[in-house]
């Protein structure tokens, strides 16, 4: 066996010895006796100071990860054009592309991680801590698996990976009725989806004998009842990950349930992931004249149904997360468009859409998590006046809020934009007029949590909010990269520099 | 000092205004970056004007002076790309002297002044910007900008039902531009998909990689819709009343006066000369809305009670002209247009400032509670009255030569169809004058029967010198109209020409 295969990996070996890491910090620690003491009270002096040393707990990773994501976008030679590299057979693929993928989902892991480190460093979070982390970054791993799959089983192994730990962290809040019925909700529906899609994965089988990504591609060449059935299934099982309609049900619950950091982690990694792989199977194994046709059509439908809908629902809202809920499956809808066709335009604005995605919507969410930590607020109307208390994360929300409904000049509009012409270009007019016509629907809720903070007035707004220095960095991290990103052209241009060769 | 940076320097003020705003403490501190920030502004737009002139001396012909472009967006053929013509340059003008006049108009503004000018100023800055560009991505983008302030200017600092309108104005224009979109994107791909450059498409025109002409007949109504929405096209016009009527007073005059002329111009620049076989042979579907909406808006006015809403009407009816005067298709009608632009941002930024500062006083805009403000205020009622003057044409005034410059522009149209058009509009006059007499005379002259308004104050200095610099503009354009016609003549001509000499199909372009 040629070792040096594993090289090929280094990301996610890199990311594996962050995790081991943590497991060990996590043993040393969290003893008997901090845990203890963090549980109860620390009121001892000798047990206050072990409480005090599981705040590493909650430093490490951090450090850890930054470290990982800055190696990680440190990628060993850049060569133009696509060039792809296999490991163990073909089972393992990897291309500049997908490292630029993981560098996203690594920047919004850190994120979040930021993100939930006031969360963490509650007494009594602090000995869950370990797990948090460890969880987090075995979904993160299993995405990165997903990712690179050149093999179906591969590929179903990383999605198993990336869903069930994820069902532990949205039931984080052990003493929470609504966490533990979110994640009972997910558990089951994602189960659910996998079923499906290992049906679907079976009946390709069946077609093509084959479970490898580039064989599948040779031997399907003339759609059936059968191929067509799994092709349908795939697709539906990818879309509940994706959260597209009519696979949503399962969110608006989810979201609303789940602790915000996890809430903001399922709403931006996993759909970036599941999407991304969605785009590989679609490109890589169904990439012959009829199957293009088929799925072009199919996904024409989700992605209407998916914007308008949402769109609709997320009028309705009051609940601040479950409003999110149904604008990250209208946005999921968005993000799709740059399937159509199965142009590299498309995909290129599809990764780039889902870069800017992940800034403006953890951006939001990192400042709905710290509303929600210092007050216990989450509803829109709670928000009512809010300028007058907190101006600076208002104005934070509202460029958030702006780079989501795609106003100018912040990025979400370049990245709407771009995703909305690669669409036209590939002929795909009507969808694109539907998907415009929702960006002013959207617009208008978008608005409504605006006029909230700005214009309606309220005798007891949330008080003034101190946030923590972590998730200040975060805010900050994710208000700079939306206005920079997309008037420096640089992201954009980088990504195509780096090219699509599906 | 390259092309790029001398006129990208209309986007670095505003952009330094915002630092400076940002960082500023105190009201005064605020106030002052304002004033520094919009006269610098003034200055500029005063010294390309004459650079403009100087260029066009010395024998330069190119339609588009001052080109330059810097590479955005390699792979989408997305350029930064700037360049001026005669209209551009007379539109800087106006959007300047409106900023400028306009910071003073909210000199008093409470509260959240520090919040309000960065939004204001952000505002400029779209305008700004898209008077300067010349790729489509770029107008786009910048139109956008100038447009979404807007919501939390009315929002916020509004009156009345400021929630409802804010919400209205927001989202019609925002539906306005989300045509716009498909109308670029089938431009930009019609066009061949290698150029976002506007005058590189229109090069376009008659060669291989023209627009086929059944494409043009769609992108072409969807460019003009989502432009006229923000030029009052009927039945697009709904959100303007509204929108006017809630607005702070300087967000009026920035809305009326420049903000509404960004649809005209890019309905002339876009829809028209990039589409010039689908203009010819759709134009007369507009051209019977745009009458409608001149007519309509003059009378819709004449019945309001609202000083604000008066206004609104009359910018419809005002704006509907200028939609009317690009659609007639000659070198004079369009000039008119323009002409137009300017008469009426001018004019209306000065009406909407007086009644900004009458309301401030007395506190209600309804006419028929207001009487005898001639002899309590008379130099702010005597601007009202040359306001009233200009808006219904008086010789001397800038209304007046404007609009005969789109009359006589629009009856060189020999055929029956355009010269009934023309009469119709003309009846608009009539209409202005009956609404401008009836009002004047009501709210200025007789006694004043409220007694609450015998005590009081004439306009401050701030007041004066908004309202001074404005009627100085409107007059200087109705006196001296020469210069100013003849740099927008230079501007128009070849888009003109260009529209007229496109090979269509059918020689007859209306069914008439």
């Amino acid at each position: 066996m040629d070792y040096s295969q594993f090289l090929n990996m280094r990301e996610e070996l890199s990311l594996l010895l962050v995790i081991l890491l943590i497991f060990i910090v996590d043993l040393f620690v969290s003893g008997e006796k901090s845990r203890a003491c963090c549980l109860e009270g620390c009121e001892a002096e000798a047990g206050g100071k072990s409480c005090t040393r599981m705040v590493w707990l909650t430093r490490v990773p951090i450090i850890l990860m930054i470290a990982h994501t800055i190696l990680g976008m440190c990628p060993g030679e850049i060569s133009v054009g696509a060039t792809w590299e296999y490991s163990f057979g073909k089972m393992y693929q990897h291309t500049e592309m997908m490292v630029f993928m993981k560098s996203i989902l690594n920047i919004g892991a850190v994120l979040v991680m930021l993100m939930a480190y006031p969360n963490l460093y509650k007494a009594e979070n602090r000995i869950k801590a370990g797990e948090f982390y460890s969880l987090t970054l075995f979904t993160l791993l299993g995405m990165y698996f997903m990712i690179s799959a050149g093999h179906f089983l591969m590929f179903f192994i990383g999605l198993e990976l990336a869903s069930i730990p994820m069902a532990a962290l949205i039931a984080f809040k052990k003493k929470d009725e609504r966490s533990g019925e979110a994640g009972a909700k997910f558990i089951l529906l994602a189960l659910f989806s996998s079923a499906l899609l290992l049906y679907g994965i079976s009946l390709i089988y069946g077609q093509a004998g084959t479970l490898y990504f580039d064989e599948m591609a040779i031997y399907l060449h003339r759609p059936n009842f059968i191929s067509i059935l799994g092709l349908v299934l795939v697709i539906t099982g990818l879309g509940f990950k994706i959260s597209m309609v009519p696979f949503h049900l399962w969110t608006a619950d989810t979201y609303e349930g789940a602790p915000t950091p996890v809430t903001a982690f399922l709403s931006v990694l996993s759909k970036g992931a599941a999407a991304f792989t969605l785009m590989v199977i679609l490109v890589k194994i169904f990439s012959s004249g009829p199957f293009i046709e088929y799925w072009n059509v199919s996904m024409q439908v989700l992605i209407v149904l998916s914007i308008t809908v949402a769109n609709l629902f997320a009028i309705r809202q009051n609940n601040l997360k479950r409003f999110m809920a149904f604008s990250a499956i209208s946005q999921a809808g968005y993000l799709v468009l740059g399937l159509l066709g199965g142009t590299a335009q498309g995909m290129e604005s599809m990764v780039y859409y889902l870069a800017i995605y992940t800034f403006a919507n953890l951006g939001a969410f990192a400042i709905i998590n710290e509303l929600e930590l210092a007050s216990g607020k989450v509803c829109i109307s709670d928000y009512n006046g809010l300028y007058s208390t907190n101006p600076r994360m208002a104005f934070c929300m509202t460029i958030c809020l702006f780079s989501l409904a795609g106003i100018p000049p912040f990025a979400g509009f370049f990245s709407k934009f771009f995703i909305f012409m690669a669409a036209f270009k590939a002929g795909y007019v009507w969808t694109v007029f539907i998907a415009l016509v929702n960006t002013v629907i959207s617009l208008y809720y978008y608005l409504l949590i605006v006029k909230a903070m700005y214009i309606k007035s309220n005798p007891s707004p949330i008080a003034k909010v101190y946030p923590s220095l972590p998730g200040v960095t975060a805010i900050i991290l994710c208000v700079v990269a939306t206005i920079l990103f997309g008037v420096f052209s640089a992201p954009f241009n980088f990504l195509g520099f780096y090219g699509f060769g599906m | 000092m390259s092309n790029l940076l001398f006129l990208s320097i209309f986007v670095l003020i505003p952009l330094l205004m915002l630092l400076g705003l940002w960082i500023a403490r105190t009201t005064n501190q605020v106030r002052g970056v304002m004033v520094v920030g919009s006269s610098a502004l003034l200055l500029h737009s005063i010294y390309l004007t004459f650079e403009f002139l100087a260029e066009r001396e010395a024998g330069n012909l190119a339609p588009m002076l001052f080109q330059d472009a810097w590479v955005w967006f390699p792979d989408l053929h997305i350029n930064y790309a700037v360049g001026v013509d005669g209209i551009s340059v007379v539109m800087l003008l106006l959007s300047s002297i409106i900023v400028f006049t306009g910071t003073f108009a909210s000199w008093k503004l409470k509260p959240l002044t520090k919040e309000y000018f960065l939004w204001f100023t952000l505002l400029s800055m779209g305008v700004f910007g898209f008077f300067i560009t010349v790729d489509m991505f770029a107008m786009f983008m910048f139109y956008e900008i100038a447009l979404i302030p807007m919501y939390l200017l009315i929002g916020v600092w509004g009156s009345g039902k400021k929630e409802y309108a804010a919400m209205k104005l927001t989202l019609m224009l925002m539906g306005g531009s989300a045509f716009l979109m498909i109308g670029i994107f089938g431009i930009y791909f019609g066009a061949g998909g290698n150029t976002m450059n506007i005058l590189d498409i229109a090069g376009h025109t008659g060669g291989a990689q023209a627009i086929p002409f059944a494409q043009q007949c769609i992108w072409f109504p969807m460019t003009f819709v989502g432009f006229g929405v923000l030029g009052a096209l009927f039945p697009f016009h709904t959100w303007s009343p509204d929108g006017h009527a809630s607005a702070p007073t300087a967000v009026s005059m920035l809305h009326a006066g420049v903000l509404m002329k960004l649809g005209g111009y890019g309905c002339f620049r876009i829809a028209m000369y990039l589409l010039p076989d689908a203009a010819q042979e759709l134009g007369w579907i507009f051209l019977i809305l745009t009458g409608i909406s001149v007519v309509y808006g003059a009378f819709s006015a004449c019945v309001q009670t609202d000083l604000k809403y008066i206004n609104a009407y009359s910018s419809v009816s005002h704006c509907g002209l200028v939609l009317f005067a690009i659609l007639m298709l000659n070198t004079t009608s369009c000039t008119g247009a323009v002409l137009q632009m300017l008469s009426h941002g001018l004019m209306t930024a000065l009406f909407f400032a007086l009644i900004g500062m009458i309301y401030g006083r007395t506190h209600t805009r309804d006419i028929r509670e207001l009487s005898g403000l001639m002899r309590i205020m008379p130099f702010l009622a005597v601007c009202y009255v040359i306001a009233g003057l200009a808006n219904l044409g008086l010789p001397g005034l800038s209304g007046f030569v404007a609009e005969m410059t789109i009359f006589v522009g629009s009856f060189q149209n020999a055929d029956t169809f355009h010269r009934v058009l023309t009469i119709a509009a003309c009846t608009s006059i009539v209409i202005t004058a009956v609404y401008i007499l009836r009002l004047v005379g009501k709210i200025l002259y007789g006694t004043c029967t409220n007694e609450h308004h015998l005590k009081l104050t004439d306009a401050t200095w701030d007041e004066r010198l908004a309202v001074i610099c404005l009627i100085l503009a409107v007059a200087g354009l109705g006196l001296a109209p020469l210069w100013v016609s003849n740099l927008i003549t230079d501007g128009v001509a070849p888009i003109v020409d260009h529209i007229n000499s496109a090979s269509h199909l059918l020689s007859n372009s209306n069914p008439f």
